[in-house]
């Protein structure tokens, strides 16, 4: 996994609450393996796109300025429903590193850690402000650097975030989770001996026997 | 020490304490399906193994058709199908598969087959997940990489999320039912109301539902924002468990039973979040717009955004009331629909199909509708005691078992412009197909709107 430490980059402000992973990435493209050359298309792919395929130009991320944009600034419960990873796959695949929101729907927040994004929350008015800004500073930047948990805006506010040390440290080093995990063998191997003297019954009986 | 039943399940899987307030949860259960199967290739070029197959069990359901005679529509879906049926074969892992009368929505088949019990922890890479915590367990649904985080170590990293106890009391009404309980409780805490929390439902109308309404409800915990719903065992649910072919038996049965009694939160359990419906004043409800906290009596109007005082909330209504073709004021009850759909892994099991059943037994439905019982076993019930044959002659299609019509990826979809009385659980935008409008509601609901064409009050069409 890429580790994030430190980014500056343009934002783009997507206003929409409860912008749910169907949205973000419709079902019918989960099949597709995320080296599809096409992959990228698929973000936000109903709402960007005509059922021709032209770009619709009211759609925020089809506009010049936001082009570019690495960092999307959410409102509440963005990434709700849904628990397809895809909706991230198609983030990265856009060049997305960072969601900021006031909420972030739970699964979407956790698969965010598993691949290199990070995700922000900040209280609902700050999120507001930076959207408002965004707006009226079409393709402005924002800088976050994860180490010192700060978001600068482009008006130079800083707001501090909270971010799980768990999640910190696997994305300012990168490193691959089960790996991780597969370090912590000894002690799964005796929460399971543990396990099945106290909980036999939650092993199911084998099929057939 | 007085605990909810959430920090018991809890504190009883802690592998190991790891940074951030963050432990390494042991997983009981790991059921997956096909829409899954790219973990296993992810985790086979990594050289890893499953580390318990003996603990993870895997189905087709997501993109199987649900016509009779051909299980896949295209060669992209069947080779999905085929490489979980590769990778369960090599990994040792029980698969319900094509042809299986046990296959069926995972959601369905997990408590059919007994694999749901109470006071485990259970994972899918679904998050629809929560439905087994109706029998006191902790389950919740995970991203594609925690599935391969599962199938090689069996644990996850998880933070300790709060807990919310949602108080239901009273008798529901004729014509209400656990969907529309839960609906209004998705319109009362909002779609992000239960972001970060694991719900406990409580209160003495849980506690006189049926296994297969409780399931209904904890269904649509992430609809709430909540990964984790559930209910405290108790002898409904213990009644429904024994003899299941997975389910403990014997000695392992009793040692179960009185382990899984003193399960439920304790009486001075304290809740980071409590909140109270009164049964009564729940009624038949119906969604409007395109989340599900878009939801009303059947007997209300469609809402004016103009009538809101916040900016943000009133764009995001008029935008949904666009999407869905709706104007402002319109009675609920004059909605006329193209489609009914009756089935996922909300209401899909044999309840849901008898009240279905009970609303369109000597009617026929008016529009196209669809009968997609959630496993084959369901399937199976239903004919014994003739629900099909009730369905069928009202002109209802009865289907296979799978996802269907919810899911929107295996090619059973409405098109664009359609309206939808569907049981499923999203009414998201372009959720049952680019462009189509759904309305969430309950079977019995749904079974009204297949005989009138319209959203209808499922109490006005008499016994």
């Amino acid at each position: 996994m890429e580790p994030f430490r430190h980014l500056t980059a343009v934002a783009v402000p997507i206003d929409l609450p409860n912008v749910d992973t169907d949205r973000v990435i419709p079902a019918r493209f989960l099949r597709k393996d995320r080296s599809v050359p096409e992959y990228a298309s698929f973000l936000f792919h109903d709402v960007r796109f005509t059922a021709d395929g032209a770009e619709r130009p009211e759609f925020i991320l089809n506009q010049a300025p936001y082009r570019g944009a690495r960092i999307l600034v959410a409102a509440e419960n963005f990434g709700c429903g849904s628990s397809r990873e895809a909706a991230v796959w198609a983030l990265a695949a856009n060049g997305f590193r960072l969601v900021i929101a006031p909420s972030l729907g739970d699964i979407f927040h956790q698969n965010c850690f598993k691949n290199g994004l990070l995700p922000v929350i900040l209280p609902a008015d700050a999120v507001a402000g930076l959207r408002r800004g965004l707006h009226e500073r079409p393709g402005a930047t924002l800088t976050v650097d994860l180490e010192t948990q700060t978001v600068t805006a482009p008006d130079g506010g800083r707001h501090g975030f909270e971010v799980d040390a768990f999640g910190k440290e696997m994305l300012l080093s990168g490193r691959d989770e089960i790996g991780l995990t597969l370090g912590f063998d000894a002690k799964i191997a005796e929460f399971e001996a543990r396990h099945a003297r106290g909980m036999a019954w939650a092993v199911p009986p084998r099929a057939g026997t | 020490m007085s605990g909810t039943m959430f920090e018991k399940i809890w504190a009883r899987h802690v592998v190991a304490e790891g940074p951030g307030g963050h432990v390494l949860l042991y997983v009981d259960r790991h059921l997956l399906h096909e829409g899954t199967t790219a973990a296993f290739g992810r985790l086979a070029r990594s050289g890893r193994r499953v580390r318990r197959p003996d603990l993870s069990f895997a189905t087709a359901d997501h993109y199987l058709l649900t016509s009779p005679g051909s299980a896949t529509s295209d060669a992209e879906t069947r080779g999905m199908v085929e490489a979980l049926e590769r990778h369960t074969a090599d990994q040792g892992i029980l698969y319900f598969g094509v042809g299986d009368p046990r296959r069926g929505i995972v959601h369905v088949i997990g408590p059919e087959q007994g694999l749901t019990v109470p006071g485990i922890t259970l994972v899918c890479g679904d998050s629809h997940t929560a439905t087994h915590g109706a029998f006191g367990a902790l389950a919740f649904g995970i991203g594609s990489s925690e599935v391969e985080h599962v199938l090689a170590t069996q644990t996850l990293w998880q933070k300790k999320p709060s807990t919310m106890r949602i108080s239901v009391d009273g008798r529901l009404g004729p014509g209400v039912d656990a969907k529309d309980l839960i609906l209004a409780v998705i319109a009362t805490i909002g779609a992000g109301g239960g972001v970060r929390h694991a719900i406990e439902y409580a209160g003495s109308t849980i506690r006189a539902m049926s296994m297969d309404e409780r399931m209904t409800v904890c269904n649509m915990s992430i609809e709430a924002g909540a990964r984790a719903g559930m209910i405290a065992p108790d002898e409904t649910t213990f009644a429904y468990v024994e003899g299941r072919p997975l389910a403990p038996r014997g000695d392992a049965w009793r040692a179960a039973l009185e382990e899984w009694k003193a399960l439920p939160s304790d009486p001075g359990a304290v809740f980071d979040r409590e909140v109270r419906l009164t049964a009564s004043e729940i009624a038949p409800t119906v969604t409007w717009g395109t989340s599900p906290q878009d939801a009303l009596p059947i007997t209300a109007r469609v809402p004016d955004p103009m009538a809101v005082a916040d900016p943000g909330r009133r764009e995001s209504m008029a935008r949904a009331l666009a999407y869905m073709g709706l104007a402002p004021g319109t009675p609920l009850g004059d909605v006329a629909v193209n489609r009914v759909f009756i089935g996922s892994c909300t209401n899909s099991r044999l309840d849901d199909l008898r009240a279905a059943a009970r609303v369109v037994k000597g009617l026929r439905a008016v529009v196209p509708a669809w009968i997609v019982p959630g496993s084959g076993l369901v399937k199976r019930a239903a004919e014994a005691e003739g629900l099909d044959r009730i369905f069928l002659d009202a002109g209802f299609e009865w289907r296979e078992a799978g996802c269907s019509m919810c899911v929107g990826m295996n090619g059973e979809t409405a098109a664009a412009g359609e309206r939808v009385a569907s049981t499923s659980n999203r009414n998201f935008e372009g959720r049952q197909g680019k462009g189509a409008r759904t309305h969430l509601m309950s079977p019995a609901m749904a079974a009204a709107a297949a005989v009138t064409g319209k959203l209808t009050d499922v109490r006005t069409l008499g016994p």
